[in-house]
């Protein structure tokens, strides 16, 4: 299990999870925070998701005589 | 760079995003996006082995490295437009992805003007 396959299985965990809290929290009424919930659940991913992208950007200016 | 693996990654990621779409499709669209960042990681290593490859036959054949540097600068920006287009289009944004096309057809205008002058300036002298 590489560290990307694990992020790649975390932002799949992290987006679920919010997707189930949402329907819950809809069904049980509280639509505000279920919208709370996905934005958390959206921001933590992309946090996650940056970090590669950071990478990659450097990763491909290097390479590519970019900068 | 294994074969193998990238087809393991997309693999994964096809299926976590469908998992996804459904409830929500930011979530889906941010898998495929990382999967796709994944994989460029794992491609750009290799890339970067053919193009030292490439900066040895052109000093072997002691051509100028300005052409080869400007190739190797309009090969990264097509890498790099091709798929952030491509992601914007799967995520139905298809005007986007068109707009981030324009903007690398005019990088790579851009950084191919030098060549172009250089190719009249050669016809031009040998016109008598």
């Amino acid at each position: 299990m590489s560290p990307e396959i694990r992020d790649l299985f975390r932002i799949f965990a992290v987006g679920f999870v919010a997707a189930i809290f949402h329907t819950v929290l809809k069904q049980s009424g509280k639509e505000d925070f279920a919208h709370w919930a996905t934005l958390l659940g959206l921001v933590a991913v992309f946090a996650i998701v940056i970090g590669y992208v950071d990478h990659l950007y450097h990763e491909i200016t290097s390479v590519f005589l970019l900068q | 760079m294994h074969i193998v693996q990238i087809i393991g990654i997309g693999m994964t990621a096809t299926v976590l995003a469908t998992l996804l779409r459904q409830q929500m499709p930011s979530f889906a669209t941010l898998v495929s996006l990382f999967a796709g960042v994944l994989i460029l990681l794992l491609l750009v290593r290799s890339i970067s082995t053919a193009l030292g490859t490439f900066q040895q036959l052109t000093a072997a054949a002691n051509m100028s490295p300005m052409f080869l540097q400007t190739l190797i600068r309009i090969l990264g920006i097509a890498y790099v437009v091709e798929f952030a287009a491509d992601v914007a289009r799967d995520a139905g944004e298809t005007a986007l992805g068109g707009r981030i096309e324009l903007a690398g057809k005019i990088g790579i205008v851009l950084l191919a003007l030098p060549i172009f002058k250089d190719v009249l300036d050669v016809i031009v002298h040998m016109i008598p």
